[in-house]
């Protein structure tokens, strides 16, 4: 029976969440890379073993380590990735790895990396050794879509929301923050944005090509060309026939809006989505609204939503959420999970009907990702 | 020559504080501890050969601004992981 595993990347270590195949007994096990920052770790669901984790110590260069038994030992990859060396020092460096996506089914061993600066990275021996996506790294225009040094979140810039399309393993889409949403149908050679309909508040031009602010960006793995992100401005979906962003979050009730940061997608109905709202007014403290942390489900691609807040704190909940800290799983019904920068995991078993807290007291969360293991 | 390495790097030399390399600069001696402890330089040193951040080197308890140093038989080499903040 496949029973969920949970990786959770946390500001000091890794953890893993064992269930069992009900979802009612949970174990944890960690920490992996005590004291050392942990922005994504994932298990690969091609093999069900592999496990590839961005780690960064605070006196230490970034590196990216691997597991071949889901956890039980590590290796440090032998080439993490790096920009290529400059002529005459001016070169970039990577600060971290903040996103990484297992490839695809017919593609054993790759996998793609996100980084801070914003660059694309690939590794074809499952995360052994990196190379650079040149036609990102070195496109002429990628200063302009990721903006000066120095711009960009609080921790850098980033490439995060590395998605491959189920039915075309050459196209991918990624977000950069700031910069936008991006699309590749050869593999990394070539890339146009996908912003057209998505606001930017905070861009002179209101039809601005380029420049915005995507947190989160999923595909849907089994329904073609249906894709939804989580942005700065508001909450989107996009059919690629339309080919521009349908501003879904106008119909969240405007005293809670459409600001947040994770985006999670029904594994199998391609109208239900998940947000965890955060307070985008004056200053952004980026929060949950009055703090009273809630889920919201759309089950219509976004026409309505309903708030989903039985079990989680009523009030003086203040946490926030970050854009890789809400997963689920793909059993029957899903169970969602989010992990908090007060270091909770709360999960549903019941597609967010009623939430329960499944450990406390861990770092600060930055990323849950969930798989099915035997 | 004796090359003195801070804590954070402990995991790549099995525990050991004190360890032996060789170079006739700071560059090749960074190059044969990565040799004899895979993984360690990418750790202290970018892609751009540049001392990382939080890193500071001392040959004989001076500051080395960079991998061009030269080095003598008999120097002492030591890692420092600087502070980073909680």
């Amino acid at each position: 029976m496949p029973r969920p595993h949970l990786l959770v990347g946390t500001r000091k270590g890794l953890f893993a969440l064992h269930a069992d195949a009900k979802r009612r007994k949970w174990s944890i096990e960690g920490p992996h890379f005590l004291g050392q920052v942990v922005n994504h770790a994932v298990l690969d669901p091609r093999d069900g073993r592999t496990v590839v984790a961005a780690v960064k110590a605070g006196h230490l260069g970034h590196t990216v380590y691997r597991s071949e038994d889901r956890g039980a030992t590590w290796k440090e990859a032998a080439r993490p990735p790096a920009f290529d060396k400059a002529e005459g020092g001016e070169g970039e460096t990577v600060n971290h790895v903040f996103w990484l996506t297992p490839g695809p089914a017919k593609q054993p061993g790759r996998w793609y990396a996100g980084t801070s600066p914003a660059g694309l990275f690939s590794s074809d021996d499952g995360g052994r050794t990196w190379q650079g996506v040149d036609g990102f790294n070195k496109h002429p225009d990628r200063r302009k879509w990721i903006g000066p040094p120095g711009d960009g979140p609080p921790d850098g810039q980033t490439m995060h929301s590395v998605n491959i399309d189920p039915f075309d393993p050459d196209h991918l889409y990624i977000g950069l923050s700031a910069g936008g949403v991006f699309e590749t149908r050869d593999r990394g050679g070539t890339w146009a944005p996908l912003n057209r309909g998505v606001a930017a508040d905070f861009l002179p031009d209101p039809d601005a090509a380029y420049g915005h602010d995507p947190h989160c960006l999923r595909v849907h793995p089994k329904v073609r060309d249906v894709v939804y992100q989580q942005n700065h401005c508001g909450i989107y979906r996009l059919e690629r026939a339309a080919n521009r962003w349908t501003r879904i979050g106008d119909n969240m009730p405007r005293d809670v809006g459409d600001i947040g940061f994770p985006m999670v997608l029904h594994p199998r109905d391609p109208k239900t989505a998940w947000v965890f709202p955060m307070d985008g007014g004056t200053v952004w403290p980026r929060m949950p609204i009055g703090g009273k942390p809630t889920a919201y489900v759309t089950r219509d691609a976004g026409k309505t939503w309903k708030r989903q807040d039985k079990g989680l704190p009523p009030a003086h909940g203040w946490f926030t959420v970050k854009r890789q800290a809400m997963t689920q799983d793909s059993l029957d019904p899903v169970g969602l999970y989010f992990g908090t920068t007060s270091g909770e995991v709360w999960c549903s078993f019941d597609e967010g009907e009623s939430w329960q807290c499944l450990c406390l007291h861990l770092p600060h969360i930055y990323s849950v990702e969930s798989a099915l293991v035997s | 020559m004796k090359v003195v390495l801070p804590s954070p790097l402990a995991s790549y030399t099995a525990n050991r504080r004190e360890v032996e390399a060789e170079g006739a600069s700071l560059a090749e001696l960074l190059a044969d501890l990565d040799r004899r402890y895979p993984g360690l330089r990418f750790r202290v040193i970018d892609e751009q050969d540049a001392i990382r951040p939080h890193i500071r080197i001392f040959v004989n308890k001076t500051l080395a601004p960079s991998l061009d140093r030269p080095l003598a038989p008999g120097d002492e080499v030591l890692v420092v992981a600087a502070l980073s903040g909680g």
